[in-house]
């Protein structure tokens, strides 16, 4: 039985979802989660439904905002030689801190694993490269902890998930020389859920034609609660900024459903998409290479299609 | 002022990849290699930063096999002064290659004042190489770069982070600064470019030559696969007008009731 950390995110209340996912996954050996920064009370609640051990609150000057170097340092110190794995979600956070906390511990690091085991002591994942091209398994050697990262949306969450004691704990922390700081938050045009964690993902292609045309999307999303998301094809074409792109120089995303409108499924595309449990196509080219993943496949016109779906989901939701 | 780029060679992303014989990676014989596309960014902001600071040169380091060094020839043609290859398999795992990166620079000679990178390379995907030496040469580290400025060796720089939102930070030099497509446009390399990146120096190591070792390797990897296919969908004809509220309809209930996503 392995000594596991999860380290999670909370915005107050809210843990992220992968995080129950990870600790779903655990169940059978000892697992505490850290969190750093404030939190919510039902949070540890919520952590504790889902395994946990302990919950680490990791507090001290400098530790409210993220910083890379911060974050590192005071989780560095906390996990010191207790662990022998430490587990996150990909998130964007995790995945810019915890390649720099693996290396304070000259200790390899599995990212974004798609699904893992962890037999005994030992960790072996599965995870895509090449954006989902391809899979592999990965095992790590080397100090300990061992780190591992786990894209949301893979795992799935447990169906009766075991509770652990979810004791708290607030530990005194210490951000450390700080070098590389926040000094300033630009909000971005969505507050809806970032495209690699959606549970729902609404995505434009070339054949939106235009960036005002993405309304109708954004319109269907709202209905499913989704996020919207873009092709390649459609960014280059300045259609949607970058932060929307979905492919292999975009977002790598496995949402439950996945509705593409007017994407003809470039390679890079499809294997930006292919994990999404549910695929629905939308698109006048019969032999759109998109066909081939999709579950459902809609040949006819977006512009008719989409708004007919969006009726039709008001209707049934 | 020193100006460090690393950039890594990749399958082209139209290429199909498949695992090799013994599943223990993938195929490579017929492959189109390409500079990995987040790494332009990395290469044109070190040439713009470069343009900027009178006396400045640029220095590329790169990791990889030896095959084709299209890549660094490239970075040379853009505009690079220099560069370094230190000679390996094209999966060496994360912790090696910002080993073997990290070496090189010392090896340089030169103290690095800044270092660009892409924010990941789109083979492996890991995203761990631009923290890593960061980590390992002791400096700060920003990425997902979307925007930089520089005045004196102070840098504004904006990280994407989720839902498209941005983390403005402020670092002074030396740091590492990992670059996001939107950064900046990358220049093509001009043809009198492309004639002069021919006579720069391009240094050759092995990983020895630059301190690592197979104890150095973290991960292992092996199984190399093909996803699985998914069985063939139910595809509905819906150019007619007439058929579109039905097919409509169709869908949304096989979502709900066979699917069971909604």
């Amino acid at each position: 039985m392995a000594k596991v950390l999860v380290f999670a995110e909370a915005n107050g209340d809210t843990v992220k979802s992968v995080t129950f996912e990870i600790l779903g996954k655990l169940v059978g050996h000892t697992v505490d989660v850290a969190l750093v920064g404030n939190m919510g009370a039902n949070a540890v609640a919520d952590l504790a439904k889902f395994g946990a051990a302990n919950v680490h609150n990791l507090k001290g000057a400098n530790l409210d905002n993220y910083s890379p170097e911060g974050y590192a340092n005071a989780l560095k110190e906390f996990i010191g030689d207790k662990y022998d794995y430490v587990f996150s979600g990909s998130t964007s956070l995790a995945k810019d801190l915890m390649p720099r906390l693996a290396g304070m511990f000259d200790a390899g690091m599995a990212s974004e694993v798609t699904n893992f085991v962890m037999d005994g002591d030992t960790f072996a994942g599965t995870r895509p490269l090449f954006a989902g091209k391809v899979l592999a398994k990965v095992e790590l050697t080397g100090p300990k902890p061992h780190f591992v990262t786990v894209r949301p949306n893979s795992l799935g969450l447990p169906e009766n998930p075991t509770a652990g004691a979810g004791a708290a704990n607030d530990v005194a922390a210490n951000a450390g020389e700080i070098r590389a700081a926040i000094k300033e938050i630009i909000k971005g045009a969505s507050e809806k859920l970032d495209l690699t964690e959606a549970n729902i993902i609404v995505s434009g292609g070339r054949a939106m034609k235009e960036a005002a045309n993405f309304k109708i999307l954004e319109e269907l999303a709202e209905v499913l609660g989704a996020t919207v998301g873009a092709s390649r094809a459609a960014v280059d074409s300045g259609y949607a900024p970058h932060s929307m792109q979905v492919g292999q120089t975009g977002k790598t995303v496995s949402p439950s459903l996945y509705i593409a409108c007017g994407i003809s499924g470039a390679i890079q595309h499809l294997a930006g998409m292919r994990t999404s449990k549910v695929i629905v196509a939308i698109n006048t080219d019969p032999d759109a290479p998109i066909f081939t993943k999709a579950d459902y496949g809609i040949v006819g016109d977006l512009f008719q299609i989409v708004p007919l779906l969006k009726e039709e989901f008001k209707k049934v939701l | 002022m020193n100006i460090f780029v690393c950039i890594k060679q990749v399958p082209d992303t139209e290429t199909k990849v498949t695992p090799n014989s013994d599943g223990s990676y993938i195929e490579t014989s017929s492959i189109k290699w390409i500079m990995n596309p987040y790494d332009e960014f990395a290469v044109e902001q070190a040439l713009l930063t470069k343009a900027a600071n009178a006396g400045a040169t640029v220095t590329v380091v790169r990791v990889g096999g030896v095959k084709d060094t299209e890549a660094l020839r490239t970075a040379l043609a853009m505009g690079a002064d220099e560069a370094i290859l230190v000679e390996s398999s094209d999966n060496l795992d994360s912790y090696a290659t910002a080993k073997a990166i990290k070496g090189a620079i010392e090896k340089s000679g030169k103290s690095a004042d800044v270092i660009f990178t892409g924010k990941q390379a789109i083979d492996d995907d890991c995203l761990q190489v631009p923290q890593l030496v960061a980590q390992m040469l002791g400096l700060p580290s920003v990425s997902v770069v979307v925007g930089c400025e520089e005045a004196g060796g102070k840098y504004t720089l904006k990280r994407e982070v989720e839902g498209g939102a941005l983390e403005v930070y402020e670092v002074t030099s030396p740091a590492l600064i990992a670059c996001n497509k939107g950064l900046n446009s990358p220049r093509y390399a001009s043809l009198p470019g492309i004639m002069k990146a021919k006579k720069k120096p391009l240094a050759q190591h092995s990983l020895s030559d630059v301190g690592v070792t197979d104890a150095d390797v973290r991960v292992k990897y092996s199984n190399f696969q093909l996803p699985p296919e998914k069985p063939a969908g139910k595809k509905f004809e819906a150019m007619d007008e007439a058929v579109q509220a039905s097919v409509v309809a169709d869908v949304v209930k096989l979502l709900r009731e066979e699917a069971k996503v909604i």
